[in-house]
């Protein structure tokens, strides 16, 4: 930090943790399920649960559990276009068209999808 | 739009102290020590009595000449780290050590009996907690092995386990003591620990060959001793009033001339009249030569002859500062100073603790009587009222709760608007119930001068951190109580 100069191991643990916290998310940022060791966003991947013939909470594309519909803004997102699942996202085809046009990478843009007021 | 724009700031909790002419803060709930810059200590002085809201506070800043994004930072800082707080803010509980929290330290009393009879004896004396009446004088080598067996069991996952050999006398018993060292040692390296010994004794009944055998083996010794002939005279006498002085200096000499593996400490009981703390840390440092000296005030219910009072102790903590001086000298030299009061106090301060109990007492650390009965402590050895169980059937969980449950600093309320509390967390459990017949009472009678210790402690480490800061990494490394 910039003020507040680490003395001994324990400020050095808070220290850590608020420059790691810094990093994951801004300063009033909204918090989701990023991983904050990690905050640079992965690539997204559609793997919407249409595209695996199955309900993604059961199995994935691959037929494993490691791509389930999580992180929940992906799944989200995915739900919009991709994914018959009937969840409480705005309709893409007759109200809100563009929705989804500032979120090209949904781990990195989701904050961009907001709500809608029809 | 943020959230940030609605928050009213006000202080947290923390203790402001200077060290090496720079500015720190101890972080109380959390135990941790910041230094911190002009701009903190000005936001400091701001918000001290006043309740300021964060666009003001922002403008305020800029208005002195920080930059609005500068601004913003030192406020997020001083925020995360829990300097200035807004909304509620509830003391967060300290949360319970694990129910099976494995063992480190056994002490193990030889014996309850002993050649001296020191007149403020926590054993023996007046405010005495033992019952020892039907119970085994000597430990015998069953009881003793047991006693190994169990450690090396309940110290599941630690590496390092130690036994400190205690009494009595320790040295009345001397043939078991050897014995559990190379049972112990052959143990716990089948069983791929490392383990290693300390004792207390009064040195009366050093020989040289006792000696040869303690450096042989890298004990650690600490010796009870209160000083200079007529001070030691005064109250650690023999049964016939004799005192002690002459006996043991000549072996004292002997010991730290020829233990060379480890360092000796003293371990001095202040009492009424024995309160010339410098006389006696020249004596024992410079005469004798041991290499750290600890001093503590007698454990007394405050009525006894022997119990220091209030001008004496005032008098004990300006010696005191007057050496913890000579301690940061020594240490911004780079040189150790032997005052181990410092030293101890030092050590927990490099890695912040902050203690849900006083002590290991009943959780990394057990003692046991000759008889194999369990107690708390050493303190404990011998109380069938303090009891944890015995070492043929194990520690008595239920009784470990209650013992826990009441020591923790959780129940003692006077403590939570405490600066010094993650370090005392309350004070000695023996020491409390001494005075107020319960374990898990504030020791409320040493409060305005652990907290003045305690800010004196934090001066000396804050000038290290500030000046010579790789000293520090000695303490690293040693264990904190």
């Amino acid at each position: 930090m910039k003020h507040l100069r680490a003395a001994n191991k324990k400020a050095r643990h808070i220290d850590d943790m608020i420059v790691m916290r810094k990093t994951a998310a801004p300063d009033g940022d909204v918090v989701a399920l990023q991983n904050p060791t990690q905050p640079q966003a992965r690539p997204h991947v559609p793997m919407g649960c249409t595209l695996s013939f199955s309900p993604g909470w059961e199995v994935d594309s691959a037929g494993g559990t490691a791509g389930l519909c999580q992180p929940v803004e992906r799944d989200i997102y995915d739900c919009y276009v991709t994914c018959f699942w009937p969840a409480q996202v705005p309709d893409h085809l007759n109200n809100s068209m563009d929705w989804a046009n500032k979120c090209a990478a949904a781990t990195k843009d989701w904050r961009n999808l907001d709500l809608v007021f029809p | 739009m943020t959230a940030a724009d609605t928050r009213v700031y006000r202080l947290d909790e923390f203790h402001k102290f200077k060290g090496g002419e720079r500015s720190f803060l101890y972080l109380v709930p959390a135990g941790a020590i910041f230094e911190v810059d002009d701009a903190v200590a000005w936001i400091l002085d701001r918000l001290n009595g006043n309740e300021v809201p964060h666009d003001q506070l922002v403008d305020e800043l800029s208005a002195k000449g920080l930059l609005f994004g500068d601004a913003e930072e030192l406020i997020y800082e001083m925020r995360e780290a829990h300097v200035i707080a807004s909304g509620e803010t509830v003391l967060e509980p300290l949360e319970n050590p694990p129910a099976d929290f494995p063992l480190q330290s056994l002490v193990l009393n030889l014996t309850n009996q002993c050649n001296l009879s020191c007149h403020y004896c926590y054993e023996f004396g007046e405010d005495k907690v033992a019952t020892p009446a039907g119970k085994p004088k000597f430990m015998d080598l069953e009881t003793a092995r047991a006693s190994v067996e169990f450690l090396l069991e309940q110290s599941t996952g630690r590496r390092a386990v130690h036994i400190t050999f205690f009494g009595g006398e320790t040295l009345m018993n001397f043939p078991l003591l050897k014995n559990v060292v190379a049972y112990a040692t052959e143990r716990a390296a089948a069983l791929g620990k490392s383990i290693d010994f300390s004792l207390t004794t009064n040195a009366t009944l050093l020989t040289p060959a006792i000696i040869e055998f303690l450096s042989d083996n890298r004990i650690g010794v600490t010796v009870s001793m209160d000083g200079p002939k007529e001070m030691q005279d005064k109250l650690r006498v023999f049964s016939n009033g004799k005192g002690s002085y002459d006996i043991i200096e000549p072996k004292v000499r002997a010991l730290i001339q020829n233990h060379r593996t480890r360092p000796i400490t003293a371990r001095v009981t202040l009492t009424s009249g024995v309160t010339d703390v410098i006389r006696i840390y020249r004596h024992l440092k410079n005469d004798l030569g041991f290499h750290e000296i600890g001093f503590a005030p007698v454990t007394t219910s405050p009525n006894r002859l022997y119990a220091i009072n209030e001008r004496g102790m005032d008098s004990v903590l300006d010696q005191f500062h007057t050496l913890a001086q000579e301690w940061l000298e020594f240490a911004l030299r780079g040189e150790m100073h032997g005052f181990s009061n410092v030293s101890d106090t030092v050590a927990e301060l490099v890695q912040g603790v902050n203690k849900s109990h006083p002590c290991g007492a009943a959780l990394g650390l057990v003692g046991v009587g000759p008889s194999g009965d369990i107690a708390p402590c050493h303190r404990f050895v011998d109380s069938d009222t303090h009891s944890l169980g015995n070492i043929s059937t194990g520690i008595d969980r239920e009784k470990q709760q209650d013992f826990l449950g009441r020591g923790h600093i959780d129940t003692k309320y006077d403590c939570h608007s405490c600066f010094a509390r993650p370090l005392c967390a309350g004070g000695c459990h023996h020491e409390a119930f001494v005075r107020y017949g319960d374990t898990g009472h504030a020791n409320l009678h040493y409060c305005d001068w652990i907290r003045n210790w305690t800010n004196t402690c934090l001066e000396i480490y804050g000038a290290v951190s500030a000046q010579n800061p790789e000293f520090l990494r000695i303490f690293a490394e040693r264990k904190a109580a």
